[in-house]
């Protein structure tokens, strides 16, 4: 590709960043060190895997994990101090600005907490995953009834197999840090090619991941099939978008569509079909009605850590690339889709808040709840302001945070057969176990947007900034859908606390240090930011996109 | 510090130090009790430092807090806000009172209970001293919740449906009001170029909007508060959230929580909509004189106590906001005042009726009858709170009512005599009642029964609690010391009511002109 020649101006009047060498392109590495630190700390972490003795593994894994984030986060925050204005850099297929810094940083502090979850081991003892998988192949385990009963036999088996306490997994660990980085890169692609090379390099860790849950083998093995095969659709229908894309503006980057859309007599139909079949296809990842049929089964299926990564941070990075194409593509052009979009945000709204009545599991429930979450989000994408811009970051911030405690705790509450996410499971839970209890009902109300939590904070933001640009009736919308969703989870706390225990119901298990430190890092953010929302809303609003 | 800003911090700081006592009651309730008490004498001194006739907002403080979406803390009260902290102040420790051994539902702690109290305390007093609309509109939203568990957690049988139903009703006002709220920020973002929630300046911004802004901006408020003060229709939820809520619980709903519906009507819908207000007010009228002749013909044909007194309250409700929207100062003074009084007179009738379902176990009025002759206080405490409730001449409610009536009848005859028959239906309602459960032979499953009488016979339908009753006495001391401030204001503000009367004209008065209405020449004078 020709696209050697220069890089754009920021939109923010920053300097251009020019001339790069034919052979070379120039790198800002204060830019991309935290790029480089995961995607570093990822390889050196599949070498740990197949040097490093099996006792040793877990404690190695887990320390350069979390060392590996947090190091990016620190230079993530020195690079952030730096520059505001933000630049293109290798060779232009990253755009580092603010919002793509708000977005790292979001995902950093995700992914910290999710990797907390993935590492304990106390829950479940020996941890959440698979321990070898050569001892679930037997026939007459996994081959039986689909839900619990083989998964339990086998997890007995495995325990007894598995001495010492290391029984679990490590690869998980690299094999997030992978996802990560994809996402990192997902939310600063400059050009449709990097976006879609990141889009396979976040989803393919996550489809392995969500295999692995160590009880009822089959849902888990089915949610990571169900999740590959239609996450494989959607990546067709993006890599078919982009390539009209192209053949309408000569260019996947994404600032020379917009040059394109912005005045040419090119076909509109080229257009608006590859921009339909990309967006589809970060609709899909970010669990938007109506591209939202894998969330409840894989929500259901997957290890509990890995939906909490897979719901945080996979919602961050699509609703980040979506806000980063429209925001940058295709504002220009946003006459003609505005109102699918429109369309599509209602339907996610509503299939989220209807179907997640229905749900008599806890975990779909959550995952319903995500669909209507994402329904809001699409609300502040499509209000392409710079408050809108920076309302949306937010909400993705504080959704991330709640969500991740919520899966945290949903692990907690156990029957000798795993967990228990039946819904008449948790009756008169705040009888067994008032904290959790307690703690679960403030995480449902952030959910429901109840004032004095991030999720009030979270719609105020994005409903004020829709409504300025002039989308009243939508806000409206939203707003009756959420009163709908409030009983949506209202009812779980009904369930909670005014429902007598069953007593041969679940017990609650007494969460180790990671899982605690996971929970409260979730719900110390959720009250933070619904209290002094400033901290993190001055930072979203520094600046947009670059391009 | 700032008396306004201890009065909401004290209660709250109670309700930490309460749930702290866990499962030691003594202390629990000792310690809520003093709380409850301190906030009493701060509501006092507060009522003293305030200055009829100064400044609209007094006690008054402001700290930004999302200063990106012009949104600050910021307090202050006017009148109408002094007395209902006030009324807020004087009925907490009633409440306590009362539920000083009430029965609690299995495995619910008395410490838990009373913690929610003073938690329900603290929000609605910030409710009514916020004078940020973004402000109000979060404590509006998390009064509910711990309401929701006051119900939920503590009501009866089927508490958990009626404590939902509560939420969503609320909850789906308070969204469409922060629709509203969100569209008056827009606004003035619009028009001033600088977006605020601030009461004052959208005033300002907003009285001076087309009217077609200003009727959007109306119909949110107006659901909101429409649905928490429960006008007919939206009313629904209060007759089975007083049903299954606890007594003490009930005092507070109709008493203060309902309160910030009518409060809302005069502190944001008219000042902020005047022209809407006037545009509508036929509407608003209409609303309330059917919930008073509907509210009232219900309550007549109840035949649960604790409904009855939901029904009791609609129509009252309905008074109040005919006094509101008639758009006189008579019958706007009559209205605010009313809003205490029915508290009062309100308040009274629900705790006498508490007393006598805690002697009886049964909300049923089927199974009471002849009780003055077994309990002659309680009898003569239903009557004069019965009588405070129907406006008898001499009972503060009276003054109120007459008020209302004589100033809306200026303005909106019609109106005005179609709820006059709610008056009748009240002595109807009232007098029934008392004649049912206090007169005549004792008769009833619920009197003979704990009368240990040969006709005795339970029904376990509607028996609250099976079993260990013993027989009915009289009022004892600690529900003595409950009553008897509500007899006192009873009568006292009956027959002097200008101490009340002098505070709220003055934040009336600055609402008409506010909404641009002068009083019709005929009525001039005054009360």
């Amino acid at each position: 590709m020709g696209v050697l020649t220069q890089s754009q101006t920021a939109p923010l009047g920053g300097g251009r960043v020019l001339a790069q060498s034919a052979e070379m392109p120039q790198i800002d590495y204060g830019a991309v060190a935290p790029l480089l630190i995961v995607f570093g700390a990822a390889c050196l972490g599949v070498l740990v895997e197949a040097f490093a003795p099996a006792h040793r593994r877990w404690s190695v894994q887990v320390g350069l994990t979390l060392l590996a984030v947090l190091l990016a986060g620190v230079f993530l925050g020195m690079h952030a101090q730096e520059i505001n204005t933000g630049a293109t850099t290798l060779a232009g297929t990253l755009a580092i600005g603010p919002a793509a810094l708000f977005l790292w940083g979001t995902l950093l502090a995700l992914s910290f907490g999710a990797v907390l979850l993935l590492a304990d081991r106390s829950v479940e003892p020996g941890g959440a995953f698979v321990a070898e998988s050569n001892t679930l192949a037997r026939p007459g385990e996994s081959a039986g009834t689909p839900v619990d009963a083989p998964g339990a036999a086998s997890a007995a088996v495995m325990q007894r197999s598995a001495p010492g306490g290391v029984g679990m997994r490590t690869e998980v660990f690299p094999l997030a840090l992978f996802s990560l980085g994809g996402m990192m890169v997902f939310c600063a692609a400059n050009d449709l090619l990097t976006m879609f090379v990141a889009l396979e390099v976040l989803s393919l860790p996550l489809y392995l991941l969500c295999g692995l849950a160590k009880r009822r083998r089959l849902l888990s093995q089915e949610a990571a099939v169900k999740y590959f095969l239609l996450g494989a659709f959607a990546s067709a229908f993006f890599l078919y978008g982009l390539a009209l894309l192209y053949g309408y503006s000569g260019s996947v980057r994404l600032s020379e569509i917009a040059a394109a859309t912005a005045g040419s007599l090119r076909s509109d139909t080229l257009l608006f079909a590859g921009l339909g079949l990309v967006v589809m296809g970060l609709l899909f990842k970010g669990s938007v009605a109506p591209f939202h049929l894998w969330t409840p089964d894989v929500y259901h299926g997957a290890p509990t850590a890995v939906t909490g990564f897979m719901a945080a941070c996979t919602k961050v990075a699509a609703f980040g690339a979506l806000l980063r194409l429209l925001h940058v593509a295709f504002q220009a052009s946003s006459w003609e889709w505005h109102w699918v979009l429109w369309t599509v945000a209602v339907v996610s709204m509503v299939v989220g808040v209807v179907l997640g009545l229905t749900q008599q599991d806890v975990k779909r429930m959550i995952a319903y709840s995500s669909i209507a979450h994402a329904g809001f989000l699409m609300v502040g994408s499509i209000t392409l302001t710079e408050r809108g811009l920076a309302a949306t970051l937010f909400y993705l911030l504080a959704y991330g945070f709640t969500t991740l405690a919520v899966f945290g705790l949903l692990g907690l509450v156990r029957t000798s057969e795993g967990e228990a996410t039946r819904m008449s499971d948790w009756a008169g839970l705040a009888r067994r176990s008032p904290l959790v209890a307690a703690v679960f009902t403030f995480l449902l109300l952030a959910l429901a947007g109840i004032p004095a939590t991030s999720g009030f904070m979270g719609k105020f933001v994005v409903f004020s900034a829709a409504f300025s640009a002039g989308m009243g009736p939508l806000v409206v919308i939203a707003l009756l859908a959420s009163a709908l969703a409030a009983y949506l989870y209202i009812r779980l706390v009904v369930l909670m606390f005014f429902h007598e225990p069953d007593p041969e119901g679940p017990t609650v298990s007494v969460p180790g240090p990671f899982t605690t430190a996971a929970v409260t890092l979730g719900v110390v953010v959720t009250l933070l930011l619904g209290v002094v929302p400033m901290l993190a809303l001055d930072w979203a609003s520094v600046g947009g996109f670059v391009s | 510090m700032n008396l306004l800003l201890a009065l909401i911090l004290l209660p709250l700081l109670g309700a930490v130090v309460v749930a702290l006592t866990r499962g030691n009651e003594p202390a629990a309730k000792w310690t809520a009790l003093g709380f409850a008490l301190l906030e009493l004498v701060l509501a006092a001194a507060a009522w003293g430092v305030y200055e009829p006739g100064a400044a609209r907002l007094q006690l008054a403080g402001s700290v930004d807090w999302i200063p990106r979406y012009g949104v600050s803390l910021s307090f202050g009260l006017d009148g109408i806000a002094l007395v209902m902290v006030a009324v807020i102040a004087l009925l907490m420790p009633l409440v306590l009172g009362f539920s000083w051994n009430e029965r609690l539902p299995d495995g619910r702690g008395r410490g838990g209970f009373f913690a929610l109290l003073l938690l329900q305390q603290a929000l609605t007093v910030a409710v009514f001293a916020a004078t940020d609309l973004f402000l109000f509109y979060v404590l509006f939203e998390l009064m509910l919740i711990p309401m929701y568990f006051l119900i939920g957690g503590y009501g009866g049988q089927r508490r958990r449906y009626a404590a939902v139903k509560f939420f969503l009703y609320s909850f789906l006002g308070g969204l469409i009001m922060l629709a509203s709220a969100i569209g008056a920020y827009t606004y003035a973002a619009s028009t001033t170029g600088v977006g605020t929630f601030d009461w004052a300046t959208l005033r300002g911004v907003l009285s001076e909007a087309p009217l077609e802004v200003q009727v959007w901006v109306f119909f949110g408020f107006f659901v909101a508060f429409a649905v928490k003060a429960p006008l007919v229709p939206l009313h629904t939820w209060l007759p089975d959230a007083a049903q299954q809520a606890p007594v003490g619980v009930l005092v507070l709903v109709v008493g203060v929580l309902d309160k910030v519906g009518t409060f809302g009507f005069l502190r944001y819908s008219l000042p902020l909509t005047p022209d809407a207000s006037r545009m509508l007010a036929p509407l608003v009228l209409t609303l309330g004189v059917v919930g008073v002749l509907y509210g009232s013909l219900q309550a007549l044909g109840q035949t649960d106590l604790k409904r009855l007194l939901a029904y009791v309250s609609i129509a009252h409700f309905g008074f109040i906001a005919l006094g509101i929207f008639a758009f006189t100062s008579q019958a706007q003074v009559g209205a605010a005042s009313y809003m205490v009084n029915h508290s009062i007179a309100t308040g009274m009738l629900v705790l006498v009726v508490g007393m006598i379902i805690a002697r009886g176990g049964s909300t049923s009025i089927a199974d009471y009858g002849g009780m003055a002759r077994i309990t002659p206080l309680l009898g003569g405490m239903l009557l004069v709170a019965g009588l405070s409730t129907l406006s008898l001449p001499g009972t503060n409610s009276f003054v109120s009512e007459f008020l209302v009536l004589l100033g809306s009848f200026t303005t909106r005859p019609v109106y005005t005599v179609l709820a006059t028959v709610g008056l009748v239906l009240a002595a109807a309602y009232v007098l029934r009642l008392y004649q049912r459960v206090m007169q005549g032979p004792p008769s009833g499953t619920a009197v003979l029964d704990t009368l240990g009488g040969p006709g005795a016979a339970t029904d376990p339908e509607s028996a609250v609690d099976g079993g260990n009753r013993t027989t009915p006495r009289d009022l004892d001391g600690r529900e003595i010391g409950v009553l008897a401030p509500l007899v006192v204001l009873v009568l006292f503000l009956g027959l002097y009511p200008a101490p009340m009367l002098d505070v709220i004209t003055p934040s009336v008065e600055a609402t008409m002109s506010e909404v641009g209405v002068t009083d019709p020449v005929t009525s001039q004078g005054g009360n």
